[in-house]
């Protein structure tokens, strides 16, 4: 065991696993975060708490994971290189570690151009693939980035890294992931997948390198709300590749079930990514819908979660 | 080479509001290359704020003139005259000619007329790009000499990021996917192995983390040649 976590422990057990997502409030608000931990205790393994997605000010990831765990669910804090330099990021991992978070979601994060203060100084001192290397360092070696070592117990994380398989160039993604398994990713959690046979062809080509034996690939899945919602993933998102059959389908349902068909939908993907050789488990991102998480799961035949 | 743009009107008419005769000053180089602060954008402006200042009913006087380098004190020295006679010095060149003037001149204020913007190159009639950050630690070598830390809006080393679509930035659908650019240059060189290394992280201490930089050639100095006669 790396980390011990409870995802690593479901992973290597050999169970097909589920990761769940919250996004913190863009406020103090507590209630909210026990609000949305209910919608998923019980039904994913561990639950992502993203670090001001789309450069968003939200509440921290450290201080929402720390509450998570309190509630009795397994967090996987996301760390990203936008806001923070080597020595913020090494300073915050102690302190995680210390807290008790086990898994940790290395991004380079969102620029802040996205989001609420796109006038702000951004750092990207490092980038994802150097985080990684970091973090590994921290833990494997008893190093920190400078080469000092780590003096009493050093910090250990499950180190989970993201892939876009539906980004350019196509034929280099394969190879980007076997770089990240190689700086030290344990678990993987990939873009949004709604293009199955585009993901199929990627997972062939990444098992054919032999990554999905140096690393747990989780495919990442979503519900979409609306028809709306689905035209603007489609169009709007960059590095989404939403097929128009999809936004079709989501088009030609009535509005009042569109809900309901966006869930139809995920559980279909999640049955097909299922079936795809070196995908170990799903991370369904079901941002601000955590309440579909429920259902998603139990369509798909996931639960009851496996207690290790 | 450094590329700059003129700062609005507006601007430049609030900064020299308190003065009555101004010297626009304008540089030879770099900024005469890429039409902001050449002797044409001084005329240009000279000619916009005498119109605009006479309109607000003032009655400033500008004096034009222009020296190849403003970032050398020789150059400027040319124009000590002019420098002298005027209120203020309203200058066209980079930030590197404000402060020069600033320093050479302290007697006299220089205004920056111009928003120094980046180094970059021409890509086309009216269109400059940057292309370097100064970073002070080169990689071109291992990107096929397209420089990610200038061009890349993340300045990633280990790219193309999850953003990358259509060769394209998710940044901005203007900027190139600098990640994207190299590596199909690498694939035309047949050198994608560069790309499948783990690039450390960089040492950003010869960039402007380090704090302001300043490079010393001992054997360039007069002080040494002197040093050595003695």
């Amino acid at each position: 065991m790396k980390a011990g976590s409870n995802l690593e422990k479901v992973l290597t057990a050999g169970y097909f696993a589920a990761t769940g997502e919250l996004g913190p409030p863009q406020s103090a608000d507590t209630a909210v975060i026990e609000k949305k931990a209910g919608y998923l205790k019980g039904y994913v393994d561990a639950v992502n708490i993203t670090d001001c997605q789309t450069a968003v000010v939200r509440m921290s990831s450290m201080a929402v994971a720390v509450m998570l765990l309190r509630l009795g669910l397994e967090p996987t804090m996301q760390m990203t290189c936008r806001d923070r330099n080597r020595i913020a990021i090494q300073s915050d991992l102690l302190g995680a570690a210390a807290l008790g978070i086990k898994n940790l979601l290395c991004l380079t994060g969102d620029h802040q151009v996205f989001g609420n203060h796109p006038t702000a100084k951004n750092v990207f001192d490092l980038d994802s693939m150097q985080l990684l290397s970091m973090v590994k360092g921290l833990r494997d070696d008893r190093r920190f980035q400078c080469g000092d070592e780590v003096k009493g117990p050093e910090p250990r994380f499950f180190i989970g890294a993201a892939a876009n398989p539906f980004a350019d160039p196509f034929d280099f993604r394969p190879y980007r992931l076997a770089k990240k398994a190689k700086a030290g990713a344990d678990f993987i959690q990939t873009q949004i997948v709604f293009n199955v046979p585009k993901f199929r062809e990627y997972m062939k080509r990444v098992v054919d390198l032999g990554v999905h034996e140096q690393c747990y690939i989780l495919a990442g899945v979503a519900p979409i709300k609306s028809f709306g919602a689905a035209r603007y993933m489609a169009t709007k998102v960059p590095g989404m590749d939403v097929p128009d059959e999809i936004v079709q389908r989501m088009k030609a349902t009535p509005k009042e079930k569109q809900a309901e068909e966006g869930i139809k939908v995920c559980v279909e993907v999640i049955q097909q990514v299922r079936e795809i050789p070196g995908v170990a488990g799903v991370h369904i991102m079901a941002i601000e819908w955590e309440e579909s998480v429920a259902e998603i799961t139990a369509q798909a035949g996931l639960l009851p979660r496996p207690a290790v | 080479m450094i590329i700059a743009e003129q700062k609005p009107l507006d601007e430049i008419k609030s900064m020299i509001a308190d003065y009555q005769k101004v010297l626009i000053l304008g540089c030879g180089t770099c900024v005469t290359i890429c039409f902001a602060g050449g002797e044409k954008e001084v005329g240009a402006l000279a000619s916009a704020l005498r119109m605009a200042t006479r309109l607000d009913g003032q009655n400033k006087e500008f004096i034009e003139a222009t020296v190849q380098r403003q970032c050398e004190y020789e150059f400027n020295e040319e124009v000590a005259d002019l420098i002298e006679e005027a209120d203020v010095v309203l200058s066209l060149a980079c930030g590197i000619g404000v402060q020069t003037m600033n320093e050479q001149f302290p007697n006299k204020l220089t205004l920056p007329g111009l928003n120094t913007a980046f180094l970059g190159q021409p890509v086309e009639q009216g269109v400059w790009d940057e292309r370097c950050q100064a970073c002070g630690d080169c990689v071109l070598y291992l990107t096929g000499g397209i420089c990610p830390i200038a061009r890349c809006s993340k300045s990633l080393l280990n790219g193309p990021c999850g953003g990358s679509q259509n060769g394209k930035c998710e940044v901005n659908p203007e900027i190139d996917c600098a990640w994207q650019l190299i590596y199909d240059r690498l694939q035309a060189l047949d050198r994608l192995d560069l790309m499948m290394e783990v690039k450390p992280a960089k040492d950003w201490s010869t960039s402007r983390d380090g704090g302001p930089r300043k490079i010393v050639r001992e054997d360039l100095r007069l002080t040494f040649v002197e040093e050595k006669q003695s």
